[in-house]
């Protein structure tokens, strides 16, 4: 009986002080000085600028919505009539050209002081929305990072291109976010497509997708992954390379030659209750203040400030001395970024298991083609079958046609894209166990004496 | 006979309890039955208004979605298979044997429930995963390669750590409630060792068992952390929050998922209730047995039953063991340990962290004093109520045990997103409150047990001779049952408290700013860093401390020996 009044008594102390901090939470509510931000960047970018932007403005608080780009998208969508959020902020471009084509963000023109030493454009793409939607905070483009430990254990060599990540020997060691769920990765993805055209592009990808050891749920996934040590090679955006090598573990990065270079941006949402908070904290990043931040070992992202790349730090590029690949069509990107991102889900993400049984039979039959080829043997009919088993394993069904007729549709009906996501994951499914079945048999005709 | 029954109301019905029970429906049933509801609706409408299977079909068309469900089944399962290889030994050895150290070991092997499964799961990556300390010692010194981490046998894994000791302490009740005299009699009747326990222990624990097994299955099928935190997404939880955060809040597949995942839960529970109601086996409990008695072991067969205790309870440990030496390192890749520590997880953390405690601790109080008093009141009626049509409020209010908290967020995201609340114009589902809300609709089964179970042990003649003596029934309540029934429910609440605490499905669909986020999304979003998840280790860990501190209080409070865990 004394142990239970004696927690009782506990138990009210307890409860009242929480009584006391449960009006913490409304007073915030009530607070007028507040921005609120939606982002897709990781908690080393928000937490930083949170920090600086309170310290900046005294008086204001900055609320942050942590979201992967394309929930970040819908959140801002559902929410239209009475938007929650003052400032989107994120990498993809493309986001904002679909924030920009729905009507959901505001035109903004930053005074002067805050628009100096920024150019028009980075390797040809603009920095900012002409018409004013949006602005370039900073520059990013698209490569590829390393665990050097584990290419070293594995034994295998650094990559430099795209290309080369379809490599038998990579098979299993990659790894990439789903572009769904992942906005830089849309715009690697994007990047593939166009610099290597849709057909190509997808068989690349499809490839690609079939050695991924993991397809990550979130971007972060990835970089964490390759500095874990689970996979060896990472499809990343620049920042996540260059942050991890800053900050002393051991990793690489390179940019392939078919990279884009494009800007992470920032835009005031339509109707946001804090307007004059969204034009503090957009003035804040493009500030010299908020530009510096970017130099941060753990945040290691490109500022648009030119004038600013004198004082980089140590393994920092100069974006605006590159040579970009790809001349990156961002209409086109806006245009497609839905189906783009379905198709990968349905025939790479949700068939990944298939895919890669798919791609390690062909690989194993291949190597025994080898070996036959080795001893004298005659390989051409497994060869005739291998030629079909890759095709099989990496059959892009949507043509780029199909996909710009199918798009609208998909958007407007649940039932068609229902069914449209249906038809494309059970075409992928079976053509990969086709694929799987014949490099079967070519391990077989290979082996046979 | 009609008659009759209808003269037999007319005097049964008290009209302070008819109103009570008005209100406590009109509480439940917004905030159980509407949300709830409301998923069913979204599901069920045709395009054109009117009910149809149309959607119900469609997930049964939809390989991904199959494949989500075999999924999520296939590693509840072997999470209740596993977990029942662990704790079955234990429990018996527990019950029936007597050695030095016996009630450390019950101790030791409730703590795997103090860390949440994700966290730990975070943990297990490291220790497991691909490049984890145990993989790479296969890897180096035997050549092996193995991926113990590898898609669901990683989910499983976590699971199977958390949930083994919910079934132990299950098991481990009823082999001690199991009347000796039944035993002895056995023997008397000649049957000896397996024999005996085959024929007459196990038939008595069976139902017990069953029940802590299927609940342990729900729970496992309703987290989506651990999915998430191990990157596995072929489940129906990670599929119904992909398709509602990603596709809209209008998608029909959404809802249609969750409602696949009540039915399972729904039949989970039905049959745990059915087995326990078989009474065929049924003896008269006689409340718990203070574990006194056993078996005295000696020499090699102690040291046999230690080193058992020691593998399985070291088992459960080794999350927490991970999670700590994470929140210290700053470099752990492709090594045995960290190859460079710090403190600085814990001075990053720093900024959040008072945050996200302080929200834990305002949602999770908030929901276990909501719970309790609803609980206490629910729990009077039901036993002292003269009112008819008790048996649907308890009904309503055990209906949580069968929602998974994906469910319960998405319900109430729907529900509650519409309604603005007046004096700060913001819709419900925006402010803290519907944290409060949502966690006291998931937990106020084990408030309603608690609850129950304390009112159970005051005879209501206490009650009629303090009315006697002259008291108001409100005076009678409060100065005779009050102070009976206060350590059981506050042992209840406590209990809501340390889930809530964790409480990650619902979460996860409801929260927005990070500012109103509290831990167990803290930890969600700090692991997804791509610089390692030290700091989300480091939450981890103050997380654990919170759900121990909580467990400890809930154990002090209900007493020696009956295990506030074992609802």
């Amino acid at each position: 009986m004394r142990t239970v009044m004696r927690s009782v008594t506990l138990l009210t102390v307890l409860v009242t002080s929480a009584a006391g901090l449960v009006s913490l939470p409304a007073r915030t509510f009530a607070q007028s000085q507040q921005v609120a931000v939606i982002t897709s960047f990781p908690k080393e970018l928000f937490d930083a600028y949170k920090a600086a932007f309170e310290k900046a403005n005294p008086g204001w608080t900055m609320a942050v919505v942590p979201k992967p780009t394309s929930a970040a998208i819908t959140h801002v969508r559902e929410r239209a009539a009475r938007p929650d959020v003052d400032v989107f902020w994120a990498s993809a471009v493309d986001a904002f050209f679909f924030l920009k084509a729905n009507n959901l963000i505001e035109r903004y023109a930053p005074p002067a002081e805050f628009r100096r030493g920024i150019p028009e454009k980075v390797a040809g793409f603009p920095i900012n929305d002409p018409d004013g939607f949006f602005h370039g905070f900073a520059v990013s483009g698209y490569g590829i990072m390393w665990n050097k430990t584990y290419l070293t254990r594995n034994r295998l060599p650094a990559p430099k291109e795209w290309d080369d990540l379809i490599k038998p020997v990579y098979f299993g060691h990659l790894v990439i976010t789903a572009p769904s769920r992942s906005g830089t990765t849309h715009l690697t993805v994007e990047t593939i497509l166009q610099g290597y055209g849709w057909q190509k592009g997808w068989e690349l990808l499809i490839q690609m997708g079939g050695s991924m050891g993991a397809i990550t749920e979130r971007s972060f996934g990835v970089p964490e992954a390759v500095i874990a040590g689970h996979y060896g090679i990472g499809v990343v955006i620049d920042f996540f390379g260059l942050s991890a090598i800053a900050s002393g573990q051991p990793i690489d990065f390179v940019y392939p030659s078919l990279t884009s270079v494009v800007p992470a941006n920032v835009a005031m949402i339509k109707g946001g209750p804090n307007p004059e908070g969204a034009r503090r904290f957009i003035n804040f990043l493009l500030s010299d203040e908020g530009q510096r931040l970017l130099f941060k070992p753990e945040i290691a992202r490109l500022p648009v400030r030119t004038t600013l790349y004198a004082e980089a730090p140590k393994g920092i590029p100069n974006p605006f001395k590159m040579q970009a690949g790809v001349q990156f069509n961002a209409d086109l990107s806006a245009d497609r970024y839905n189906v783009t991102n379905r198709m990968y889900d349905q025939i790479i993400t949700f068939r990944h298991t298939d895919l890669k049984k798919a791609w390690e039979a062909i690989y194993r039959a291949e190597r025994a083609v080898e070996t036959a080829r080795a001893v004298g043997r005659d390989v051409t009919e497994a060869e005739r079958l291998l030629i079909q088993a890759r095709a099989s394993a990496r059959y892009v069904h949507v043509s780029e046609k199909m996909a710009a007729e199918v798009s609208g549709g998909m958007e407007r009906d649940a039932a068609y894209r229902s069914a449209k996501e249906r038809e494309w994951g059970e075409v992928a499914r079976t053509s990969y166990a086709r694929a799987l079945q014949q490099a079967n048999q070519v391990e077989e005709l290979a082996r046979r004496r | 006979m009609p008659a009759r029954a209808a003269f037999r109301w007319r005097v049964a019905v008290d009209p302070g309890h008819a109103a009570l029970m008005a209100i406590l429906l009109a509480i439940l049933g917004v905030f159980v039955v509407l949300p709830i509801g409301v998923v069913l609706k979204v599901a069920l409408t045709g395009a054109e208004g009117g009910v149809t299977l149309s959607h119900l079909a469609r997930f049964f068309h939809t390989p991904l979605y199959v494949e989500s469900l075999v999924n999520s089944l296939v590693a509840g399962l072997w999470t209740v298979a596993i977990g029942t290889v662990l704790a079955l030994p234990l429990a018996f050895i527990v019950a029936r044997y007597d050695f030095p150290g016996r009630m450390l070991v019950v101790t030791l092997a409730t703590l795997p429930l103090v860390i949440p499964p994700f966290v730990g799961a975070i943990a297990l990556m490291q220790i497991f995963g691909r490049a984890g300390t145990v993989t790479l010692l296969f890897q180096d010194l035997l050549g092996l390669r193995l991926n113990i981490m590898e898609g669901l046998r990683g989910i499983i894994l976590a699971q199977a750590l958390h949930f083994f000791p919910f079934i132990f302490l299950t098991v481990t009740t009823a082999l001690m409630n199991v009347d000796r005299s039944l035993e002895e009699m056995g023997q008397m009747m000649g049957a000896r060792g397996w024999r005996l326990q085959r024929r007459v222990v196990f038939p008595l624990v069976l139902p017990s068992y069953a029940a802590g097994a299927l609940l342990t299955f729900v729970k496992a099928v309703d987290d989506i952390g651990t999915p998430f935190i191990l990157n596995f997404k072929n489940m129906l939880g990670p599929q119904a929050y992909l398709r509602i955060t990603t596709v809209g809040r209008d998608d029909v597949d959404g809802y249609v998922i969750c409602v696949v995942m009540v039915v399972i839960s729904i039949i989970c529970v039905l049959a745990s209730n059915w087995i326990v109601s078989r009474r065929e086996y049924a003896t008269l409990q006689t409340g718990a047995r203070s574990p006194e008695g056993g078996r005295t072991l000696t020499g090699w067969r102690l040291a046999g039953v230690l080193g058992l205790c020691a593998a399985i309870i070291g088992a459960g440990l080794i999350p927490h063991l991970g999670v700590v030496v994470l929140s210290f390192s700053k470099v752990w890749s492709l090594s045995y340990l960290p190859s460079a520590y710090t403190l600085g997880n814990y001075t990053e953390i720093f900024l959040r962290a008072p945050r996200f405690v302080v929200n834990t601790l305002v949602y999770s109080v908030g929901a276990a004093l909501l719970s309790v008093v609803l609980a206490a009141a629910i729990a009077y009626l039901l036993q002292r109520g003269r009112v008819p049509g008790k048996g649907l409020l308890d009904w309503i209010a055990m209906m949580p045990i069968a929602l998974p908290g994906v469910v319960v967020g998405v319900g109430f995201l729907r529900v509650f997103y519409g309604i603005n609340l007046p004096w700060i114009d913001q819709p419900l589902a925006a402010t803290w409150v519907i944290f409060v809300l949502a966690y006291m609709v998931r937990r106020l089964p084990y408030a309603l047990r608690a609850s129950h179970a304390a009112l159970h042990q005051v005879h209501p003649s206490l009650e009629d001779a303090a009315g006697i003596a002259g008291a108001p029934r409100l005076r009678a309540f409060r100065r005779v049952v009050l102070p009976l029934i206060l350590g059981g429910v506050i042992a209840g609440g406590v209990l809501v408290f340390v889930t809530a605490a964790v409480e990650f499905s619902a979460t996860i669909i409801l929260v927005s700013r990070i500012e109103q986020s509290p831990l167990s999304y803290g930890i969600y979003i700090y692991s997804q860093s791509a610089l390692g998840r030290g700091s989300a280790a480091a939450l981890g860990v103050v997380a654990i401390v919170i759900v121990a501190l909580g467990t400890y209080l809930a154990n002090r409070l209900s007493g020696r020996g009956r295990m506030a865990f074992t609802l």
